[in-house]
């Protein structure tokens, strides 16, 4: 069975096995993980944004499937959400994206239960993947909550992402984690290059969504992929020199 | 009734939350269980519904309602508008705040729609003491003006949600947001059988205190049971807690009331049941009005109570396996009742419990002499009087 492409992507950032808390010090770098909602701001300028946040420097993109309901989010994001849901964004809309886009970098898709739920989840793990997609967070799925769908996407080319937080015990966390080094990346709050800095001496990766939205939305129609696409790379620059330095 | 899977009615309920959350759920499932088992819990409990509650609420004869429903009917109200605040939602706050107090949270956050929850928060945490932060939709807020003036004269900071529909879901949402920020500090006081496990469980135990008050109260009186009981299902609170005494009576048939708005057929209603199907919503997997990609779809009812997308999965599971029918009146039906009860009784009841009230009137001549017919008059409806004469041209 071959290496799948998160695994493969995490081992070349982090070098040696397969990376992880486990991985010896300075073995690699860290990663940067942006979030953007699928069809925000519009849905082509949402297929530009993709494609140069990508290029400018991510190690994985996190694409977020809009649901009406986002309770896991804040008001930032949600805006962006419901922003792309009054443009008519669906699932089969973000996969047709996730296809067109066809990045280099490993591509996550981040959404609610409901949405899959409702396009039918076996249907989803197969279509997802062939889109491109490598893997599924779905943030009101926590570990052990839904055996059936856990098992489904455990089958599937879809690695399932979980969350963890600092509310969580640890048999909580040795069931999310279930034994094996996992890579970890942090996020939520971080927007600025000190913090992704800060954030990259302590983890694998580092995940930035809101400010790479506020990006997108503030510079005008059309200006927002540019100015995405610069915070990125600067986000890349302040990740990237962790690790690879230490 | 007891079910295989723990927080689960057959496939429905369940913990769909963020990872946040699952710490705090399962402290709140041992300490109500625990609570459960405390005789000391039981009787601070039942002191405060009896000394500040007003339990147990009376069981009214509506002799002039039962004979417009059939000759030899009898119709009983449980006048669950009698209890402090208004209506039966501050059953489930005051057993609630006893379980935060034993979590040691002293902060208490609340959802609420047309504010009788909020106001039933406000009211126990101004009686012990504790902070009070109540959601409400900033559309809501401006419908019930005096529901937030009430709020906030018992201390409680009352806070306009701007996002979505503006109304009870997304001020779930939000309430669900800002516990997932304050959780270690914060116990999130659920208004309905609703949200993840164990809410619904918990909302209906403490809400069972009516069906156990009314069946005792209807073998007393009448010495037998009721032929039918009727409550109105928004998420499913009292109608939970009048269905739980009676759900292994299988002779009592159980009729769930919701809430068909301007008319199913149009789309405008609030009948999770009726016309949504199974999905995942604040929490839990329930019966819920949503379109085909799966995104929740906004309520309608004229009654702000009912105005919700989800239904609490206890009511799902009862649905699915047949044990209580679920059906649902229209605006129309509901304050043709708040009229008829009104001038037939005296009394007026909450545009929600109308609903109820209205299908024992669309249903004239389906009982036979003798027959009992048990109706949950949730709360009261002196909160709907602007609103009910503003649509129907009375006075104001």
């Amino acid at each position: 069975m071959s290496e799948h492409p998160i695994a493969a992507r995490w081992r070349a950032i982090r070098g040696g096995g397969r990376g992880g808390r486990g991985a010896p010090a300075g073995a690699g770098r860290a990663a940067l993980i942006p979030y953007l909602t699928a069809g925000f701001p519009t849905p082509a300028l949402s297929l530009e944004a993709l494609r140069r946040v990508a290029a400018a420097g991510a190690d994985f993109v996190e694409v977020g499937v809009p649901f009406s309901d986002p309770l896991a989010d804040g008001p930032t994001i949600q805006r962006s959400i419901q922003t792309a849901l009054d443009q008519g964004m669906t699932l089969p809309g973000v996969l047709d994206l996730i296809r067109r886009a066809a990045l280099e970098v490993p591509v996550i898709i981040m959404t609610y239960l409901n949405p899959v739920m409702a396009f039918g989840l076996e249907r989803f793990v197969g279509e997802a993947a062939a889109a491109g997609a490598s893997g599924l967070l779905l943030t009101d799925l926590p570990a052990g909550a839904d055996q059936t769908v856990e098992s489904l996407v455990a089958a599937s080319p879809l690695a399932l992402i979980r969350l963890i937080a600092p509310t969580t015990t640890p048999e909580r966390l040795a069931r999310a984690v279930q034994g094996a080094p996992l890579p970890l990346a942090v996020g939520f709050g971080i927007g600025t290059a000190a913090q992704a800095r800060a954030a990259a001496r302590l983890a694998d990766g580092v995940v930035v969504g809101s400010a790479i939205i506020d990006a997108l939305g503030a510079a005008g129609t059309s200006g927002g992929p540019g100015a995405a696409e610069r915070l990125v790379r600067e986000l890349a620059a302040a990740v990237h020199e962790q690790g690879a330095t230490a | 009734m007891d079910v295989p899977t723990p927080g689960r009615f057959g496939p429905y309920g369940g913990r769909y939350v963020p990872e946040t959350l699952m710490a705090a759920l399962e402290e709140l499932d041992r300490v109500h269980e625990a609570a459960k088992r405390d005789p000391t819990f039981w009787a601070e409990l039942e002191a405060l519904l009896k000394d500040y509650v007003g339990r147990p609420t009376p069981l009214t004869e509506a002799p002039r309602l039962a004979a417009e429903t059939g000759a030899g009917v009898v119709v009983a109200l449980k006048r669950e508008d009698l209890n402090h605040t208004g209506a039966h939602k501050i059953n489930n706050t005051l057993g609630q705040a006893l379980l935060a107090r034993r979590m040691e949270k002293r902060r208490i956050i609340a959802e609420t729609g047309a504010g009788q929850h909020g106001v039933a928060t406000a009211t126990v945490c101004a009686r012990f003491g504790l902070e009070c932060v109540v959601y409400m939709g900033e559309e809501d807020m401006r419908r019930q003006r005096l529901n937030v003036y009430r709020m906030e004269l018992m201390g409680a900071r009352v806070v306009p949600v701007t996002s979505g529909t503006r109304t009870l879901k997304d001020a779930t949402n939000e309430a669900l947001r800002d516990w997932v920020t304050n959780v270690t500090t914060t116990h999130y006081i659920i208004g309905s059988v609703v949200g993840p496990d164990p809410f619904p469980r918990i909302v209906r135990d403490f809400q069972s205190v009516i069906g156990r008050e009314a069946r005792a109260q209807v073998l007393e009186r009448w010495g037998r049971l009721p032929h039918t009981v009727i409550a109105c299902v928004g998420g499913g609170s009292n109608a939970m807690g009048i269905f739980s005494a009676f759900l292994d009576d299988s002779a009592v048939a159980l009729v769930g009331v919701e809430a068909a708005g301007e008319g199913l057929a149009t789309g405008r209603h609030a009948a999770s049941l009726g016309r949504g199907r199974p999905g995942v919503f604040h929490g839990s997997l329930s019966y819920l009005l949503q379109n085909a990609d799966g995104q929740v779809q906004p309520a309608h009812s004229v009654s702000a109570g009912l105005d919700y997308p989800g239904v609490g999965p206890e009511h799902a599971f009862l649905k699915d396996s047949g044990r209580v029918l679920y059906e649902a009146v229209t605006d129309r039906q509901a304050l043709d009742a708040f009229a008829a009860l009104s001038r037939l009784e005296g009394i007026l009841p909450a545009l929600e419990s109308a609903h109820a009230v209205a299908w024992v009137l669309a249903h004239r001549g389906a009982w036979r002499a003798e027959d009992i017919v048990l109706v949950n008059l949730s709360g009261r409806g002196d909160k709907d009087v602007a609103m009910v004469a503003e649509l129907t041209g009375g006075a104001t």
